[in-house]
């Protein structure tokens, strides 16, 4: 069963990663998930400076603007996918991630599976 | 939802309708539901279909038995009656099939079935319902109503009357838990020795929470919900022989039975609130206290305390006071203290504090309690006004002592509790008038754990 990680950071450091954990963290996190065979996909997203949104109105126009900036606490930094048995499989791997820690936090989401 | 009715509709509820004769096999039939689900939900890994075909094999038990006699394995028999229920309605639909096929070699993979037990009926799987149904995924409130429903085998309309809450809203947190276990894929699995200190503790408050609802009803006219907390009590049985090294286990059914021993004297013929110094202690429940008094020795011995266990040594020590003023205070207070180490909490501190007024005089509880004035916790929680109330009383300071009341009586649930908090006012109104007669006598205990969490002692 597939489950997305989605990697939230709470307080954004220097280079526009989460604060708590460093890139060897990241490195090392990304070699587990992908040598234990369950890595389906994963981004790590741009600084949120260079985010820019789209909306299409009801006459078709469409609206571009700057931003979203974060309004919340927590900005989405990235995202995994992976394939493993069960929710709790997929809880500790979220656990395991760098981004679970201090004021990030990681939300798993199963995906929606159309052909069961 | 069309799952959740069909699902109802086969359910022996014990409607009005129902022969009173029906009903009594259909309570017999409880504890076997449970087992049976959980052998069910580890065969096919589907809650739902479990449920359905557990609810048709006992229809059918109820329609074959009186005639033909009761099977020498009942337990054998529904499970087989169960499983041809399951296999026919899996041929009906093959994509369903399809992915039960996977889910169970996955499972079997991971968790391979248990031996049948020597006794030859059904082996005891329930273990892992308890942990799947208190999942730290699930909601708080729907872990004890999904608990409720898979494990005491009561229906969502039973669930419902001892929650206070309308069907309807029972039947959505059931459903919305078992969509969850669904699609999230919970699994039905007992977590490893490495897991379980981080996940019993959420079993064991799921049944804790049962148990208190019961115990304490939060709002509503009745004061005790009896059923609820002997609900509690058979569950906690069912995980203390599942578990039977755990000592915490222990310690929470300990808690639960030195509790529930005094359910008799807690109120008056007219459903009023017994406070504890003014309960006939003749008609606590002396079985039920000896063998929570056993289990409260395997809770504490063979290494450091739990908190259940903590609170069933408190419970233990009043149970086997003849009076409030033998009741041994230092070593409660000590308890308290270890207490409050385990579990910092301003409840805890309260309870304590009213231990203290109990040892050294209601000025040291007083000061404890005023300590206590700014806990965010306490703001709404009537025990503590009503606890600062009666050693107010106690000191004769009666103007502050009726505010601390009032106060009482604007937080307090149920209406026993009100009841009781009126009469408390009423007994030194009349002198905060300016009257000379003094009505009632001075609590000699403060009430304000009554109804809390610890206040159960």
């Amino acid at each position: 069963m597939k489950y997305m990680l989605l990697i939230n950071a709470g307080a954004i450091g220097e280079s526009g990663g989460a604060a708590e954990c460093t890139v060897e963290d990241w490195m090392a996190y990304d070699k587990e998930v992908k040598d234990a065979g369950i890595f389906v996909s994963g981004e790590s997203l741009a600084d949120l400076v260079t985010a820019t949104a789209v909306r299409v109105g009801e006459d078709g126009k469409r609206t571009i603007t700057d931003g979203p900036f974060a309004e919340t606490r927590e900005v989405l930094g990235g995202f995994y996918v992976i394939d493993v048995p069960d929710l709790d499989v997929a809880l500790d791997w979220a656990a395991r991630c760098p981004g679970a820690r201090g004021s990030g936090s990681i939300v798993v989401r199963p995906i929606a599976d159309f052909d069961a | 939802m069309g799952d959740e009715q069909r699902a109802e509709f086969g359910t022996p509820v014990a409607t009005s309708q129902q022969s009173p004769a029906r009903a009594s096999v259909e309570a017999v039939f409880r504890e076997e539901r449970g087992r049976l689900l959980a052998s069910l939900v580890r065969r096919f890994g589907d809650l739902d279909l479990a449920e359905e075909v557990t609810s048709e094999a006992v229809e059918a038990a109820l329609v074959h038995w009186p005639g033909a006699g009761v099977p020498a394995k009942p337990g054998a028999w529904l499970l087989t009656t169960a499983r041809r229920k399951a296999v026919d309605r899996l041929r009906r639909d093959q994509a369903y099939a399809a992915r039960l096929a996977i889910l169970q070699t996955e499972m079997e993979r991971a968790d391979p079935a248990p031996p049948a037990d020597a006794g030859g009926d059904l082996p005891d799987e329930r273990l892992q319902m308890f942990f799947t149904c208190s999942h730290p995924a699930l909601a708080a409130e729907d872990r004890v109503a999904i608990t409720l429903r898979c494990l005491a085998g009561l229906t969502t309309p039973e669930v419902a009357r001892a929650f206070l809450v309308p069907p309807a809203t029972m039947a959505q947190r059931i459903v919305r838990a078992k969509k969850k276990i669904r699609e999230a894929r919970i699994p039905f699995r007992v977590p490893g020795a490495d897991e379980l200190p981080e996940r019993l503790p959420g079993v064991l408050q799921v049944l804790y929470s049962v148990f208190t609802e019961g115990y304490a009803a939060s709002s509503g006219p009745a004061l005790q919900r009896l059923d609820l907390a002997g609900e509690a009590i058979r569950l906690a049985r069912i995980l203390r022989r599942l578990l039977p090294a755990e000592r915490e286990v222990a310690g929470l059914l300990a808690l639960m039975l030195l509790v529930h021993a005094r359910r008799e004297a807690r109120t008056g013929p007219d459903g009023a609130l017994v406070l504890l110094d003014d309960q006939d202690r003749t008609r606590w429940d002396r079985p039920m206290i000896e063998e929570g008094r056993d289990l409260v020795v395997c809770a504490l011995r063979g290494g450091p305390p739990g908190p259940y266990g903590v609170q069933a040594a408190i419970a233990a020590l009043h149970d086997e006071a003849a009076d409030l003023a033998t009741t041994d205070w230092p070593q409660l207070v000590a308890l308290y203290d270890v207490l409050l180490a385990l579990t910092p909490s301003p409840v805890v501190a309260l309870n304590r504090a009213v231990a203290v007024a109990m040892r050294d005089g209601p000025l040291a509880g007083l000061a404890l309690l005023d300590g206590l004035a700014d806990e965010r916790q306490l703001q709404t929680y009537h025990p503590y006004p009503a606890a600062r109330g009666d050693l107010l009383h106690r000191l004769g300071r009666l103007p502050e002592a009726a505010e601390a009341y009032r106060r009482a009586l604007e937080l307090a649930g149920t209406e026993p509790e009100r009841a009781h908090l009126r009469s408390r006012l009423d007994a030194i109104a009349p002198a905060t008038h300016g009257t000379q007669r003094s009505f009632g006598r001075p609590p000699s205990r403060a009430s304000g754990p009554e109804g809390s969490a610890e206040a159960m002692h």
